[in-house]
């Protein structure tokens, strides 16, 4: 089975799951502890839009999708937080908006839209050593972001109001979290695609708090985690012939859910 | 030396909805002011005001002699209890190592400074032997004290607390306002409240806030303030404690 390492796609495809991993076992933590999922989803759905307009200009997706999430990451948050309208019908809208906007510019693209599937369930096997390149730069960008402003996101997700009272804008720390989401889903796309992104940025966090009580613990663990789940999920669906976004989203699922189910059945200790 | 807190004739609205009208103010040194009222008074909003967070629409504000934007880091604030997230993986320690935060910008670390500092504040409320606890595995008073630390990281000249007894039980409570009690002789103290039995005991100056303040120079609250500001009857109730806040009704 060690044969399958031999080949560039192959040795591509780990070096993918790892970068992956690293950028989405950090952000993730905030996603899940500061429990913005919802708008986590909405920005990766939105994202979309940049996918159909990478087509429609004829240039790689990617660098379609890297503008349009951030765009859509800036918006979602500024909307959701200074509209009048409900948070969570602010992120439905623009949600439907963004897919909407690349739908019609996939329809309008000239031809056929070769590897559309990819983007939107993932096949970590095409990735090519650019994306490699790519990928490395926004892991490279996000860790540094993270190290800079460590406390203040903290601070940001422990306790909105103290934050603003020690002089901080609240509003500005929200976005520029939701704009290293936005790269962090241009980083998960190829892995497991649009529809499934939002497994990959939760299950591993959630399942390091389960082990440590750190932020920063929880962010090496969050990461070793989605690699190994990764890494095993790629080896499953060669072996097994089955998409690879799915099987490493089977996998981690499976994990996850044996997990809570056991930890459920041990006797809970009084608090 | 120039009043910590200086409010002339305040008036804000939201929406064309009037919440603070013509409130004047002044706190000085040492001071420990209570502030009660019904909710929606716009007690919060007086308090956002103080701190300089809500510009108001008319009337000045005056923080330690400056602007607030300015003063605000002199300032230790505790939110409400349940305002912050409690499952949240930090520990004591980090959580008042949060105070400094003003203090910090990106890229900068904590220094040694900064942990003696916190120590130094836990041990204040006592809480210094919890430093490395869990903060969700502590009991709601406990959580107060740390939340309290954290606000007097900075060495503040105020500490405003926003209706802090919420949530915790008679006896912490009593051990809590003993603790502000000591805070009193070092800072001035404003706390916004609905534990009138509270200020009969540890507070030195009361007011009622329902859109307009009504202030005391001491203590005493009659009958006829409470119900100017809550707008309808308030059943008095003395405890039995060292002097009364209240008239005999």
């Amino acid at each position: 089975m060690l044969e399958i390492l031999q080949y560039d796609f192959m040795r591509n495809a780990i070096f993918a799951a790892i970068l992956a991993s690293i950028a989405c076992g950090i952000i993730g933590v905030y996603v899940v502890v500061k429990k913005i999922v919802f708008i986590s989803g909405g920005i990766t759905h939105a994202s979309f839009g940049g996918i159909g307009l990478g087509y429609y200009l004829g240039i790689n997706p990617l660098y379609g999708l890297i503008p349009f999430s951030l765009f859509s990451a800036l918006v979602m948050g500024l909307v959701s937080k200074r509209s009048k309208v409900a948070e969570d019908t602010a992120i439905g809208i623009l949600w439907s908006l963004g897919m909407a906007i690349g739908i019609i510019l996939i329809y309008w693209t000239p031809g056929y839209a070769p590897d559309l599937m990819t983007y939107l369930f993932g096949n970590i096997l095409t990735v090519p050593m650019s994306d490699i390149y790519l990928m490395l730069a926004l892991d490279a960008v996000i860790i540094f972001t993270v190290y800079a402003y460590y406390k203040q996101f903290m601070a940001l997700c422990f306790d909105e109001e103290f934050t603003t009272v020690a002089g901080l804008s609240v509003e500005k720390l929200y976005l520029l979290l939701l704009c290293l989401i936005a790269l962090t889903i241009v980083l998960l796309i190829k892995v497991v695609g649009i529809i499934l992104i939002i497994a990959l940025l939760t299950m591993p966090a959630s399942l390091s708090r389960h082990y440590t009580n750190n932020f920063a613990k929880m962010m090496y663990l969050a990461t070793f985690f989605g690699i190994f789940f990764s890494i095993i999920g790629l080896f499953l669906s060669y072996l097994a012939d089955a998409p690879s976004g799915a099987t490493i989203i089977l996998v981690m699922s499976s994990v996850y859910i044996l997990h809570f189910l056991y930890d459920g059945l041990k006797p809970k200790i009084a608090s | 030396m120039e009043d910590v807190i200086d409010l002339k004739d305040i008036w804000v609205s939201y929406d064309g909805v009037r919440v603070l009208e013509a409130v004047t103010l002044a706190v000085k040194d040492k001071d420990f002011l209570a502030i009660i009222g019904p909710n929606g008074g716009g007690k919060s909003t007086l308090l956002k005001v103080i701190l300089g967070l809500i510009k108001p629409d008319r009337g000045t504000v005056k923080l330690l002699g400056d602007t607030p934007k300015n003063m605000r880091k002199y300032v230790g604030y505790v939110p409400q209890y349940h305002s912050s997230n409690l499952d949240f993986p930090i520990t004591v320690c980090d959580v008042v190592l949060m105070g400094r935060l003003s203090h910090k910008g990106p890229l900068q670390r904590y220094n040694e400074e900064d942990r003696q500092a916190a120590r130094d504040a836990l041990d204040t409320v006592g809480m210094l032997e919890f430093k490395d606890r869990q903060i969700g595995e502590l009991s709601g008073g406990q959580k107060q004290r740390v939340f309290i630390a954290r606000s007097l990281v900075t060495k503040p000249k105020l500490l405003i607390l926003d209706e802090p007894s919420t949530g915790i039980d008679s006896r912490t409570q009593k051990e809590f306002y003993e603790l502000l009690n000591k805070l009193k002789s070092q800072i001035a103290i404003v706390m916004v409240t609905h534990d009138i039995s509270a200020i009969s005991v540890y507070v030195d100056k009361v007011g009622c806030l329902n859109r307009k303040f009504h202030y005391h120079d001491d203590k005493e609250l009659s009958q006829h303030d409470l119900e100017v500001s809550y707008q309808c009857p308030v059943e008095l109730i003395a405890h039995g404690v060292p002097h009364r806040v209240l008239k005999e009704h």
